[in-house]
């Protein structure tokens, strides 16, 4: 069986260049998708960690997670779609109407 | 003397109806007789017999007080202050000295107030004020009221509770027409008058209220036996404190009895309607001097040196009084003067150590000197009577009329309520009759003849004059008599002044009698004068019988000395003086030879109308010196009264104006102020400290926020660094810790 450290620093290098396509990159599309890479490596870690421990309770919050995640893309795609209609643009460096 | 404390027998327990049944009649007639609609008899009813009740009930305790073998006994009623050792309770003592007051102040009063149903009656109507019928009679029971209290305290506090309570009275009554003068026009005389008796009284007041603080601080008490229990050891240890306090003692005395120097107040007092004058300033409020002093009599017979002074003054004033009262030409006035002469006798006769001869003369001369006012205040309204029937007959004579619109017409400048008066007095509405022009009813050059058209009022006079002039064997005669010869045996000087003063006694109210009731009319008004009403009249028929038979109650014989022997279970048992020939022979010699003397200058030729005195000449100065009562208010103004307005004047425009208001206040205060506010907290404080401040907040925010601006740049990524990096820092420190 693999060691659960395997699934910890797979999590870990998933989480990384979730966080770092999240910063660098410029395409709301790609941040969201680079959001979702860093909720699955948390998922990662709960399953991991759930058969270490043998309890579901790591299982089931995969789940919530993973609602939670889809109902964040329907919104978060909604929006970028509702910008996209009023500004033919969705670089998100350009959308800097909210700064102080 | 020791007080007992039962109560139980006797009538005792009705002590307190002394002061609560004159205070019921005074209550009813104040609340009720607007919404009843009392009539003004009634109210006079009413009032009358509250003070009919005071008399049964004084005559009750008198009663008491004797079947008890003349055992004081002081009755409980009511704690009033208790500090300390300061132990002050309302409490009533009867004895046979107070009941013999009560007898006397709510007898004559009693009689008074009938008499003034009738008065008042007339009085209100010739004023034109017929609602202050009622107020009079509220201000009487008052009195009586207060004077109760007074003469039933069993410390000198409830004295002095009471003696302030018929000064207020007096103060009321004196100025019960407080918007007009005597003649009835619009001016502040009589206001002016009662301030004065009031203002002179608060002198005395103070020497009494100096004497009730030593009395306290030395003696440890108010309470009469308490008092005089300690009096003696002082009296040996430090003599000066009994002697200051009989002779403050003795300036409320001046002030209260009209006593040289305060006396002055007094005359002025007769601007109140008669039956006051009668009442307060005659019977009953003006002898509580001399009540004070009897009652005090231990203590001032520790201390000769003060009755001496007592005496002197009391001399002084009968002789100073008497030649004043000769110059006056006011029926009232010359009775006021009388009044301070014969309360000269008393305070003399008290000062002397005779107290039963001073209280013998003040019973007697309560009942003569009460039918000598209102007889003179049935003259007066008499007088008033002719001159407004003459008036009316006269009142369709145009030139007259004329004369009258036009004497009124400047009066009623002084007072525009007057104005309406005018043109209503052509035909004879009660209400508007009265000219007011400067007819004085009270003037004796106004009178004359008076014999024939007011024959009640004369008899009476003449009893009144007879017993005053001490003529055998009225009341007078006794009671003067007494004081005389215990001057001449123990103080000649004090003796020669009397004397004298009772020959010019004798020949004042001669004078009188003869300007008033013999020759001819020399007015219009005296030839029409009107006999007054039973309801006047028969009161005084009821003093004149007091006036001729009160020397009984103290006749000089084996046997006889009643009063002496009862006064003298509350005064120490003192030996009845027999009557001296001697001293009797030559006050009576002198009293006739003063009638006589009298009748040759005004009997034998009647004053014509207009005549000056017939004394005026050959006397000269000396006339026009009674005549202006020696000018002692103008002395008064003089050495007083201006000096005193004066440095009022200076220190009000001076002292408190240029002093403490345009200096300390303008200069010192408002400068400090000015520069504390406008300098110290205003520019330091205000402005360089909490403004400061405010404002250093102020740009230190916006300084703040210009900077923080920078850091919320909208760009997400740099957002989404910053979470990162918290959560990293957080973690980190979590982890590392």
């Amino acid at each position: 069986m693999v060691p659960v450290d395997y699934y910890i620093a797979l999590s870990a290098l998933l989480f990384v260049l979730g966080a770092l396509g999240v910063l660098i990159r410029r395409n709301p599309l790609i941040v969201f998708m680079s959001v979702e890479l860093m909720l699955n490596a948390a998922n990662l870690a709960f399953v991991a960690f759930s058969s270490v421990f043998k309890t579901f309770n790591g299982q089931i919050f995969v789940f919530f997670v993973i609602a939670v995640a889809a109902a964040e893309v329907a919104v978060g795609l909604a929006l970028i779609v509702e910008i996209f209609k009023s500004r033919k643009n969705i670089n998100i460096d350009e959308l800097n109407s909210l700064k102080g | 003397m020791q007080l007992s404390e039962t109560v139980s027998s006797g009538f005792f327990f009705l002590a307190p109806w002394l002061v609560f049944a004159p205070l019921t009649g005074l209550l009813i007639n104040l609340i009720f007789s607007k919404q009843f609609k009392f009539s003004e008899n009634t109210v006079g009813t009413i009032a009358s017999l509250a003070s009919g009740a005071a008399f049964v009930i004084s005559a009750l305790l008198a009663y008491s007080v004797s079947a008890g073998h003349g055992e004081a006994v002081s009755v409980p009623f009511a704690q009033w202050i208790h500090i300390g050792t300061l132990q002050l309770d309302w409490t009533f003592r009867v004895d046979s000295l107070s009941t013999t007051m009560m007898l006397v102040v709510s007898g004559v009063g009693t009689l008074i107030h009938v008499y003034a149903i009738g008065y008042m009656h007339e009085d209100v109507r010739f004023k034109h004020e017929e609602g202050r019928f009622n107020r009079f009679f509220i201000f009487l029971n008052l009195f009586i009221a207060a004077m109760m209290i007074l003469v039933s305290g069993d410390s000198y506090m409830m004295l002095f509770v009471g003696w302030e309570g018929v000064g207020l009275c007096s103060f009321l009554l004196i100025g019960f027409w407080f918007e007009m003068d005597t003649l009835a026009r619009p001016s502040w005389a009589n206001s002016n008058a009662a301030k004065k008796a009031f203002i002179t009284n608060r002198v005395g007041d103070f020497g009494f209220l100096l004497a009730g603080f030593l009395m306290f601080w030395h003696l440890g008490s108010f309470q009469f036996d308490a008092v005089f229990k300690a009096a003696p050891a002082i009296a040996e240890s430090a003599p000066w404190v009994i002697v200051a306090i009989t002779l403050f003692m003795l300036v409320g005395v001046a002030g209260k009895s009209a006593q040289i120097p305060l006396y002055i107040w007094l005359p002025d007092a007769m601007a109140g309607p008669t039956p006051v004058s009668a009442l307060i300033h005659a019977a009953t409020m003006v002898t509580a001097g001399v009540y004070l002093v009897t009652r005090s009599a231990p203590l001032f017979s520790l201390v000769p040196q003060a009755q001496y002074i007592v005496a002197m003054v009391g001399a002084g004033t009968a002789l100073f009084a008497a030649t004043i009262a000769v110059g006056q030409y006011d029926i009232k006035k010359v009775l006021a003067y009388s009044t301070i002469s014969q309360l000269g006798f008393m305070v003399a006769a008290v000062g002397m150590g005779a107290y039963v001869a001073g209280m013998f003369h003040l019973m007697t001369h309560a009942f003569f000197k009460a039918l000598l006012f209102l007889s003179a205040g049935s003259v007066i309204l008499g007088l008033e009577r002719g001159h407004h029937a003459h008036a009316h007959h006269a009142a369709h004579d145009d030139s007259k009329s004329k004369k009258k619109k036009e004497g009124k017409h400047a009066l009623s400048k002084v007072e525009g309520k007057k104005e309406e008066e005018h043109g209503h007095d052509d035909h004879g509405e009660v209400r508007r009759v009265e000219p007011v022009e400067t007819f004085d009813p009270g003037d004796m050059r106004n009178m004359g003849g008076l014999r024939k058209t007011m024959p009640v009022t004369f008899w009476l006079y003449m009893i009144g004059t007879l017993a005053l002039a001490g003529i055998f064997p009225f009341a007078g005669f006794w009671s003067k008599d007494e004081i005389l010869l215990d001057a001449s045996l123990h103080f000649p000087s004090v003796y020669g002044q009397l004397v004298l003063a009772a020959f010019l006694t004798a020949f004042y109210m001669g004078r009188q009698v003869w300007m008033v009731f013999f020759g001819e009319a020399r007015t219009d008004a005296a030839k029409h004068a009107q006999e007054s009403p039973k309801v006047m009249t028969v009161p005084l028929m009821v003093l004149a019988a007091l006036s001729i038979l009160g020397g009984a109650l103290n006749l000089p014989f084996e046997g006889f000395h009643n009063l002496t022997h009862w006064l003298g279970h509350t005064l120490g048992e003192v030996e009845g003086l027999p009557l001296d020939l001697k001293v009797a022979g030559i006050s009576t010699v002198l009293a006739l030879t003063a009638i006589l003397v009298s009748w040759l200058i005004y009997g034998r030729n009647p004053l014509k109308a207009g005549q000056i005195d017939p004394l005026k000449k050959p006397l000269g100065f000396i006339f026009t010196g009674m005549e202006n009562k020696w000018f002692v208010d103008e002395g008064y103004f003089a050495l007083i009264i201006n000096p005193f307005k004066q440095v009022s004047q200076f220190l009000a425009d001076v002292i408190d104006w240029r002093f403490w208001h345009d200096f300390v206040h303008e200069t010192v205060i408002l400068g400090t102020y000015n520069w504390l506010s406008g300098v110290a907290l205003n520019e330091y404080a205000d402005q360089k400290g909490i403004d400061a401040f405010a404002n250093w907040l102020g740009d230190a925010t916006q300084w703040l926020s210009a900077n923080m601006r920078k850091v919320q740049n909208g760009f997400v990524r740099s957002y989404a660094l910053s979470v990162m990096l918290g959560v990293v820092l957080i973690l980190g420190y979590l982890i590392l810790k």
